[in-house]
């Protein structure tokens, strides 16, 4: 088990972490198929962070599988059908707790990289 | 299952319109920008990167992978078996063996040592003990109690049922022919405490449990359906044991068992007037107790230790230093436990050398298949799903053989029980349960991971492009070393199992050849019941003695007639401890002997040799002086080489003066040694010299004092030499001693040189197993040691082709092969020399009778175990000489 997901995180450098909840945030703006999502990071991060493809799907049906998102079949006149993903409560609940977690190490982080502000501090 | 790849199915589609979704959108997007179709398609699969990699993983996150490999390796495992049947067969059957024959041996230990006795909750039940420090558990097993002392604990115990249980024998003779029986006399709670239900009728009750109670007697299930031919209507009927009339009123259930043996007759201890019974000094009577619901084990032994102390203040005379003990209550087996673990580890080494066979075989696959392993590492398989799917193979042949070896166990079972040489005790028990199955399936697994770790370990050892570069006739170091390794261990083993069956036959030689001591051809023994009537009388005892020689003499082909107390080498002894001063006040301190009481004619009816003085004569007689004859060890040993003849040995437990109901007078008189006459190997041709007690000596059955006599007679055997073959005087024997009443019975009717080959029957059963397994294991060898020999010859074909058209002779090729074959035999013998030192050790500490290692049985195995080992090299070695040349350089 441990071995799988770090292969898993292996695939996922640039974003190692992070890409749980960068999902779980683009969906909860509205529910979207699996390009549109990697669209929406694209372009919310002004294209600096793009997401590989082959971390994207697994991603995906993680969360599916760990109940933070589902999905539903839509047609559409491509030809293949769409698969929606929407953001539920549990998933709603998990971004709450990834974001203060995520508020928190930044502010260490910038807490780290900037100590004369922190000095100052009576 | 099939639902399950069902859904996977339907998944598996669905991510694929996912994809292709993606890509789709994907491709539009790029051709709004104003690409053309073509390009924008191939833009989006680009960016996409590689789509079989992201369903795969994707894939993983659906769980459920591993069943699916597992499967897939399965499949292929089966694929690959079909192609090679002769391999599969081979490894099949060699496993089986294995595994059966373990089984079986783990049966045995389960079903003898480890099973808890077969009563409900077993481990509530607990014995009572007592101890006293003079006391030597180990020539008088556990030490039990006086009957009163058990009332005592019973009345105050309040975290214990218990219940008291004395062994009896003696003469029914009525209904039908007199027959002497085995009975117990219980307490009337010991079905309950045991919580078995009868088989027929009722337990004894509390008021049936008093001296002048009505007879009340149960009957044992095996003699109910033998004598009384399991009618129910036997309840409520009479039968008259040692003249004394019982009504039937139960049936005990079916294999019901006490201390090892079916009783055939119980009856309630608490009517028994004997004096012995209510004496505070002797105690006769087994404890067995329940834990009361909600009390521990700690909480009955500190109350049962508290009366114990209490008995020892209220009755010094007799409780004086005797502390009472509970324990847990344990099937009584005996000392079987060391024969079984010892068989169970020699049956674990063929099945070690087994496993060595097929992972050699296993391995001499793995290396030819190697560039298939290496291409499929090449197309992407990871190493450890090679390593999964070795494992798998090897499981599968292991769990296969294990099955197979199972069912072999199972119908080999009860044929190996016959085989088992005496008594096996809780031989019931022994059948294959669940414990065996678990078992089976451990040792499966083991011995699959043992022998399939090596191809697993090795497949992705080495470099994937070199081994796809070079061509297929390349040989790997490491699989040879590894092929080297395999011989040494199974030789070694081999080595082992063929040194211990080397001793074993060696020791049975040995004591073949010791002189018993006595003449054992010719000679009948046998127990026999004198009249219940002559025994009630202690004044008419000696006369029913006196009568039943006369008869026994007339008997035609009986040549002379003695009474005798112990026999040689049967069970059963009496031991004593003896003084050569009157100071007799540290019992404890005492050396022991061997002491029996006999008629004058002893020596002569046994063949002993009289070394000095005389045996018994007529004047040895009750109120003359009180005499003794001595062995040679005695002799020796009491007296550091002077002469032993006419000095006096005091001798506190024999039977020589009266003692009253309430106390046990010690007999203070001396005795005088009147002879010197030599040793027997009272405990069997192998035991005798490892004995604790080797030391005998003999008093005259005249001299017993007659309060004593009832008991004595009761254990009386009487010997016969004859001038015929002695077995065909028996009938008549049986007829003419029957007596005038006709309730005489003979039974235990032996021969000595029965009773002599049974006392060697363990050495003879363990010589037969230990050459059985170390045969098989030599021939498990061999046959490794061909297949490898033949395997790594087969690699060097194109050397030795090379070799020999650069001129070397077949001659040389041949030596070259036996060479490098003797290196890995002889490293193997040298690691097995240790190993078999080691194990000797451990078998002259558990097989009676073992001489020292010695050197001999060395020079013997080991050129026998080369010379085997060099003739399975040396068919591999001749076909590798007759290579032709030609046709070897043209294979490469």
């Amino acid at each position: 088990m441990a071995s799988r997901k770090q292969r898993y995180q292996n695939r996922t450098e640039i974003l190692q972490g992070t890409l749980d909840m960068l999902i779980l945030q683009t969906l909860e703006w509205a529910p979207r198929h699996g390009y549109a999502l990697s669209k929406a990071i694209r372009t919310n991060s002004g294209e600096i962070l793009k997401v590989d493809t082959g971390s994207l799907y697994p991603a995906l049906h993680r969360l599916e599988r760990k109940g933070w998102i589902a999905s539903e079949w839509k047609a559409s006149e491509l030809g293949p059908r769409l698969r929606i993903y929407r953001l539920t409560q549990l998933g709603k609940r998990q971004l709450m707790s990834e974001r203060s977690r995520w508020d928190r190490l930044t502010a260490a982080i910038a807490g780290i990289l900037n100590p004369a502000k922190k000095e100052n501090v009576p | 299952m099939k639902w399950a790849f069902w859904r996977r199915e339907r998944r598996n589609e669905e991510l694929q319109e996912e994809i292709r979704a993606h890509l789709l959108l994907a491709e539009r997007e790029a051709m709004e920008t104003g690409m053309l179709k073509k390009e924008a398609h191939h833009r989006a699969r680009r960016e996409f990167g590689n789509v079989a990699v992201a369903e795969e993983v994707t894939r993983d996150m659906w769980g459920g992978r591993g069943l699916l490999d597992f499967l897939q390796d399965v499949r292929y495992a089966m694929r690959s078996f079909r192609q090679r049947p002769g391999f599969v067969t081979v490894a099949l059957l060699t496993l089986a063996l294995g595994i059966g024959a373990t089984t079986v041996m783990f049966s045995l230990v389960n079903g003898v040592l480890l099973k808890p006795l077969p009563y409900p909750k077993p481990n509530k039940l607990v014995a009572v003990n007592g101890h006293t420090d003079a006391w030597n558990t180990k020539i008088y097993g556990e030490q039990k109690l006086a009957y009163p002392d058990f009332l005592d604990c019973e009345r105050e115990s309040r975290s214990l049922d218990m219940a008291a249980l004395v062994y009896q024998s003696g003469t029914l003779s009525a209904p039908g022919d007199p027959q002497y029986v085995d009975y117990f006399e219980i307490s009337p709670e010991l079905f309950s405490i045991l919580r078995v239900p009868l088989a027929l009728g009722r337990a004894f009750l509390p008021e049936e449990d008093k001296i002048g109670a009505t007879p009340v007697a149960i009957l044992g299930y095996s003699f109910w359906q033998k004598r009384f031919d399991g009618r129910a209507d036997v309840l409520g009927s009479s039968m008259v044991l040692e003249q004394k009339h019982y009504t039937v009123v139960g049936v005990a259930p079916a294999g019901f068992k006490l201390y090892g043996d079916e009783p055939e007759i119980y009856a309630p201890l608490g009517q028994d007037p004997a004096g012995y019974l209510h004496n505070r000094q002797a105690q006769p009577v087994h404890v067995v107790g329940r834990l009361k619901p909600g009390r521990t084990l700690a909480e009955a032994q500190a109350e049962i230790a508290l009366t114990g102390k209490h008995l020892a203040q209220a009755f010094p005379d007799s409780n004086q230093g005797r502390s009472l003990l509970v324990k847990r209550l344990e099937p009584p087996v005996g000392d079987v436990g060391s024969t079984l673990w010892l068989l169970l580890g020699a049956v674990g080494l063929v099945l070690l050398i087994a496993c060595v066979n097929v992972a050699s075989l296993m391995l001499a696959r793995a290396v030819s298949r190697e560039r298939e392993l290496a291409m499929r590492v090449a197309l992407g398989a990871s190493r450890g799903r090679l390593v999964r799917q070795c494992l798998t193979e090897s499981a599968l042949l292991s769990l296969t053989g294990g099955l197979l070896g199972v069912g072999l166990a199972n119908m080999g079972l009860q044929q190996f029980l016959t085989f088992w040489p005496g008594e096996l005790p809780r031989v019931e028990e022994v059948q294959v349960d669940w414990r065996v199955l678990l078992f089976a399936v451990g040792v499966s697994v083991v011995s699959g991971l043992l022998f399939g770790l090596a191809p697993a370990w090795r497949a992705p050892v080495r470099e994937v492009e070199q081994i796809l570069r070079a061509g297929a006739r390349t040989m790997a170091g490491s699989s040879r070393r590894l092929h080297s390794a395999f011989i040494t261990s199974e030789i070694a083993l081999a080595i082992v199992l063929l040194i211990a069956a080397g001793m074993l036959g060696r020791a049975l030689l040995h004591a073949s050849s010791l002189d018993p001591g006595l003449d054992i051809r010719n000679l009948l023994v046998m127990r026999v019941g004198l009249s219940p009537a002559t025994l009630a009388d202690p004044g008419k005892i000696p006369a029913g003695w006196q009568d039943l020689m006369e008869r026994a003499r007339r008997v035609p082909g009986v040549e002379s007639v003695t009474a005798v107390d112990i026999v040689p080498m049967r069970q059963g002894n009496n031991q004593v401890g003896y003084s050569t001063s009157a100071d007799i006040s540290q019992r404890e301190k005492l050396p022991m002997v061997l002491a029996s009481s006999a008629t004058q004619d002893y020596l002569k009816v046994m063949g002993i040799s009289l070394l000095e003085g005389r045996f018994f004569d007529d004047h040895d007689r009750l109120g003359s002086e009180l005499v003794i004859v001595v062995d040679d060890v005695l002799a020796k040993s009491a007296f550091r080489g002077q002469d032993a003849l006419g000095k006096n040995l005091w001798i506190p437990e024999m039977p020589c003066v009266q003692p009253d109901a309430k106390k046990f007078v010690e007999c203070s008189a001396p005795y005088k040694i009147i002879g010197v006459v030599g040793h027997v190997r009272y405990w069997g041709l192998a035991g005798d010299d490892q004995a604790l007690v080797r030391a005998q000596l003999y008093y005259p059955l005249a001299q017993v004092a007659p309060p004593f006599l009832p008991r004595w007679s009761q254990l009386m055997s009487i010997a016969v030499r004859t001038s015929v073959p002695p077995l065909t005087v028996v009938e008549s024997l049986r007829q003419e001693l029957r007596g005038a009443a006709g309730d005489q019975v003979l039974y235990q009717v032996r021969t000595m040189e029965q009773l002599a080959h049974n006392s060697l029957a363990l050495q003879r059963f363990l010589l037969l197993l230990f050459g059985v397994f170390a045969t098989l294991a030599l021939v498990l060898a061999c046959i490794g040691i061909y297949g490898v020999l033949a395997y790594l010859t087969g690699q060097r074909v194109p050397e030795i082709g090379l070799r020999m058209a650069l001129g070397a002779s077949p001659a040389a090729v041949l030596s070259l092969v036996l060479r490098q074959s003797l290196g890995i035999i002889l490293l193997g013998i040298g690691i097995g020399t240790v190993f078999a030192l080691a194990t000797g050790r451990v078998m002259e500490r558990l097989v009676e009778g073992m001489p020292p290692i010695s050197l001999s049985t060395f020079a013997v195995t080991i050129p026998f175990l080369t010379l085997a080992a060099m003739v399975a090299s040396y068919f591999p070695a001749r076909r590798a000489s007759q290579v032709d040349p030609m046709y070897a350089l043209r294979q490469e």
